[in-house]
């Protein structure tokens, strides 16, 4: 028996009990959250379409490889595998795109690969740097913002580092 | 306006390899297979991902986020003490906290804002110190439950979408230190 076969059922009876428990509209509270999804997919698709077409002219006219085999030495250096460049591109501008660029890695490499895991945390600690500080500080009304961007933007270096390097910790490799 | 950089040059310098190498009969071809396949991606994930926040949902009006919002005040207390003495700034900022530690990006963001306008309250349209940590640690993200990609993982085929967490929270935690350690420098060099 594994345990990874009783995490979803588990889940979803801890989620609908511990809801119920506290008088939670379970249901309701599901299905607004399952709209929310479709809302997140509904903002995901446009970027999706955009940014796919883009990088299947730029894999098929080879201009992917050459890119790769540019920066290999970079990224390997830094022990990040090279197919993730165009996600490091992206990351930090924008959030839908990120996410398209990485369910695309994922399904093309396979999401338990070395390459399909490392995009996966990269995704899963990291967030969209440009948007945040402009919605933060645009809401506040903030005009100068001073440090922000460098301190973001290191911290966002670390992190494609310690992302690649955290996946071969974990899974070996 | 950087993603139209980002977009167009890609499209440009594939028009230029493409030209370069005889690939120019495929280009056109990959266009639209890229555009289908973009919603083919989005249809197959859609079931997956809808239920995963559905059941995240739940979590949150059971009041999981307020739970842990509560944890993380004297920690909050410690890192940004100015903004802290208001307790309406306290609890903006652990319960923006505690939604992006649970992953609940859009709850996450309108409480960030509220937190933003409470600390920018007399600056001038500059930013606080205080107020360049909370918008990096925003920025570095805090997140436990990565449950976007976990979805995308699920809808993807993924046996076991959490088993990334150990190395997420590595590396969360190397870019919330980095972010700190480098507010830190910042705050003592910086020159308007």
């Amino acid at each position: 028996m594994r345990l990874s076969e009783w995490i979803v059922p588990l889940l979803l009876c801890f989620a609908g009990l511990y809801g119920a428990c506290r008088r939670v509209d379970v249901y309701a509270a599901l299905t607004r959250g399952a709209e929310e999804g479709l809302g997140v997919l509904l903002r995901v698709l446009p970027s999706l379409v955009g940014l796919l077409t883009a990088v299947y002219m730029f894999r098929a006219s080879g201009a992917a490889e050459f890119l790769g085999r540019l920066l290999a030495p970079l990224l390997s250096a830094a022990g990040i595998p090279p197919e993730c460049a165009p996600l490091l591109l992206v990351r930090p501008v924008s959030g839908s795109g990120a996410l398209a660029v990485g369910s695309e890695l994922m399904e093309r490499c396979g999401v338990d690969s070395p390459v399909g895991r490392t995009v996966a945390v990269m995704l899963g600690s990291s967030e969209t740097t440009f948007y945040t500080v402009a919605v933060y500080c645009g809401a506040a009304g903030i005009t100068k913002t001073r440090w922000t961007i460098p301190a973001a933007l290191v911290a966002d270096g670390v992190m494609f580092v310690v992302s690649a390097l955290a996946v071969r910790l974990v899974f070996g490799g | 306006m950087a993603m139209t950089w980002v977009w167009t040059g890609m499209v440009a310098l594939s028009l230029v390899f493409g030209a370069a190498t005889g690939n120019l009969a495929a280009l056109g071809a990959a266009a639209l297979e890229g555009a289908r396949g973009a919603v083919e991606l989005c249809v197959s994930m859609a079931g997956v991902l809808c239920l995963w926040t559905g059941v995240m949902e739940v979590l949150s009006q059971s009041g999981l986020t307020a739970y842990l919002a509560g944890a993380f005040r004297p920690l909050l207390r410690r890192l940004l003490p100015n903004a802290c003495r208001d307790p309406e700034t306290l609890s903006a900022v652990s319960a923006n906290i505690s939604a992006n530690l649970l992953g609940l990006g859009n709850a996450a963001t309108p409480l960030g804002i509220r937190a933003a306008r409470l600390m920018s309250r007399g600056g001038g349209g500059a930013a606080s110190d205080e107020l360049c940590l909370f918008v990096t640690l925003n920025t570095a993200s805090i997140q436990l439950l990565p449950t976007t990609v976990a979805g995308v993982r699920a809808a993807l085929g993924c046996q076991d979408p959490f088993d990334i967490l150990p190395a997420v929270w590595l590396s969360s935690a190397a870019s919330v230190t980095a972010g700190l350690l480098t507010a830190r420098l910042l705050m003592r060099v910086w020159r308007d």
